[in-house]
C-alpha cells in the first residue's frame, strides 16, 4: 500500500538525480537510458544498457536502487531492456547542453549510421565553438568517447562515440 | 535435435565466440605499443565481454537448469566450448590480431545483421545491440589492415605472412551444421552459404585496397563448432578459470 503513494512523474524527477557516474554532469534520464517506470506493488524500472561491456551498468543500477530508498521507496525493481538499442540519440537535448558545457562535444543525431559511410562530421569544439577539429583518437578515457582537438583554441576535448 | 535445443546450442555458440576471442584481447591488456590502440583494444574486448555475458544469461534462461553467465564462462571444460578455431589462436603481432579480427568481424557483422530479424526475439534484441558495436570495431580494423597492406615493405610482408597463415581458419564460419540449418529454417537465421558469399566478395575488396593478395584456398581447418579444439584453447582457458576452479564462489 505504501508504494502507491508514488506517481511515475515522482519516480522520474528523483531518476533524474542520478548522475551517470562517469560523465557525472548528465543524469541517467538525460542520457536516455531509463526506459520506463511501472508503478505496482514493486516500482519497476527498465533500463538500456549503452555498450554491451560498460562497466557503468551495475554501478548505475545500484544509484537507481539507492536513490529510490532514500525517498522511501522500498519495493524497487530493475528490469534490462535491450530493445530498442541505445544509440547516442537516445541523448536528450538538455543532456547535450549539459555536455558541451561539461567540455564534451555532444554526438549529431544519426551519426552512427554516417559514421560507416563517410566519417564523422565537422565537431564543434565545445569551448571556443570552432569546427576547426580534429580526431586523435576514435577512443578515449571511457568506453563511450573519442579523443579530439581544437584546431582553433588548441584545446583537446572529448566527443561520444557515436553508434 | 530439435528447435528449441539448437537454439540454445546457437546461442552459446555466439557467447562462447565472444568470450574466447574477449579473452584473447584482454591478455594484451598493457602490452600494445601505442596508446590509441591500446585503448581500442581494451574497449573492444569490453564490448565482447558484455555480448558474452548477455548471450550466456540467455542460454542459461533457455537451458532452464539454473546456469547463470558464470558458470557458462568459468565451470565449462574445453571439449564443452564452441568457439571457432580462428578465435583461439595465440596472440602474435598487431598484424595478427588485426588480421583475424577483419576476417572474424567481417563474418559476424554479417551474422549479426541477419539474426536482427531472426524468429527469436530475445536474440534479435541482443544482436541488434552488438551490430553497432561491431560495426564500429570493423571500421577502425579495416582502416588499420589496409594501412598494413600498403603501407611499408616491412608491415606488406608482415601482414600478408598474417594473412597467410589464419586463413585456414576462415572456412569453418562458413561450415553449417545441424544447428545452423535448423536455426536457418526454424527461426529463420542467416544462410552460411550467403554469408560466405557477401565475405567473399568484401574481403575481396579489403584485400585490394590493401595491396594484399588473397590466400589459396586449400585445406581448411574445423571442429571447433564441436568441441575439437586446438591446443591452444585449454591454456587459455586454464589461465581464465582458475579462480573459479580453486576457489569456487569467490567474488569481488
Amino acid at each position: 500500500m505504501v508504494t502507491a503513494a508514488f506517481s511515475r512523474e515522482e519516480i522520474l524527477r528523483w531518476l533524474g538525480q542520478v548522475p551517470d557516474p562517469e560523465i557525472p554532469v548528465l543524469s541517467i534520464t538525460d542520457l536516455g537510458i531509463v526506459r520506463d517506470v511501472q508503478i505496482g506493488e514493486t516500482i519497476t524500472v527498465a533500463l538500456a544498457p549503452t555498450y554491451s561491456g560498460c562497466p557503468a551498468t551495475e554501478v548505475i543500477e545500484k544509484s537507481v536502487l539507492d536513490a529510490l530508498h532514500e525517498h522511501g521507496v522500498e519495493d524497487v525493481a530493475i528490469r534490462r531492456v535491450l530493445s530498442p538499442p541505445w544509440t547516442t540519440d537516445w541523448i536528450s537535448d538538455e543532456g547535450r547542453d549539459k555536455l558541451r558545457g561539461y567540455g564534451i562535444a555532444p554526438p549529431e543525431k544519426g551519426a552512427g549510421k554516417r559514421a560507416l559511410l563517410r566519417g564523422d562530421l565537422d565537431i564543434a569544439c565545445p569551448r571556443c565553438g570552432a569546427t576547426t577539429t580534429e580526431r586523435v583518437s576514435e577512443f578515449g578515457s571511457t568506453a563511450c568517447k573519442a579523443s579530439y582537438r581544437c584546431r582553433d583554441c588548441l584545446e583537446p576535448f572529448e566527443y561520444f562515440k557515436c553508434i | 535435435m530439435n528447435k528449441e535445443s539448437a537454439l540454445l546450442a546457437y546461442v552459446t555458440r555466439l557467447g562462447d565466440n565472444a568470450l574466447v576471442l574477449g579473452q584473447r584481447m584482454v591478455e594484451q591488456v598493457a602490452a600494445y605499443p601505442e596508446l590509441e590502440e591500446e585503448l581500442a583494444n581494451a574497449n573492444f574486448a569490453l564490448d565482447y565481454l558484455g555480448q558474452a555475458r548477455m548471450l550466456y544469461a540467455y542460454a542459461g534462461e533457455l537451458e532452464g537448469q539454473g546456469r547463470d553467465e558464470d558458470d557458462f564462462a568459468f565451470l565449462r571444460d574445453e571439449n564443452e566450448f564452441r568457439n571457432l578455431l580462428l578465435l583461439e589462436q595465440p596472440n602474435g603481432h598487431f598484424g595478427d590480431s588485426i588480421t583475424k579480427l577483419v576476417l572474424f568481424e567481417l563474418f559476424y557483422f554479417a551474422q549479426l545483421d541477419a539474426l536482427t530479424r531472426c524468429g527469436d526475439a530475445r536474440l534479435a534484441e541482443i544482436a541488434a545491440r552488438a551490430v553497432k558495436e561491431i560495426r564500429y570495431h570493423l571500421r577502425h580494423n579495416t582502416q588499420w589492415l589496409v594501412r598494413l597492406g600498403d603501407g611499408t615493405e616491412e608491415s606488406h610482408r608482415r601482414v600478408q605472412a598474417s594473412l597467410d597463415e589464419l586463413w585456414r581458419f576462415a572456412g569453418e564460419m562458413f561450415e553449417a551444421d545441424g544447428i545452423d540449418t535448423i536455426m536457418e529454417r526454424a527461426w529463420g537465421g542467416p544462410s552460411l552459404e550467403k554469408l560466405r558469399e557477401r565475405w567473399l566478395s568484401d574481403i575481396d575488396a579489403i584485400l585490394i585496397n590493401a595491396t594484399l593478395d588473397t590466400p589459396e584456398s586449400g585445406w581448411m581447418a574445423s571442429g571447433g563448432k564441436a568441441g575439437r579444439h586446438t591446443e591452444h584453447l585449454g591454456y587459455m582457458i586454464a589461465e581464465m578459470q582458475y579462480l573459479q576452479r580453486s576457489h569456487p564462489g569467490a567474488s569481488w
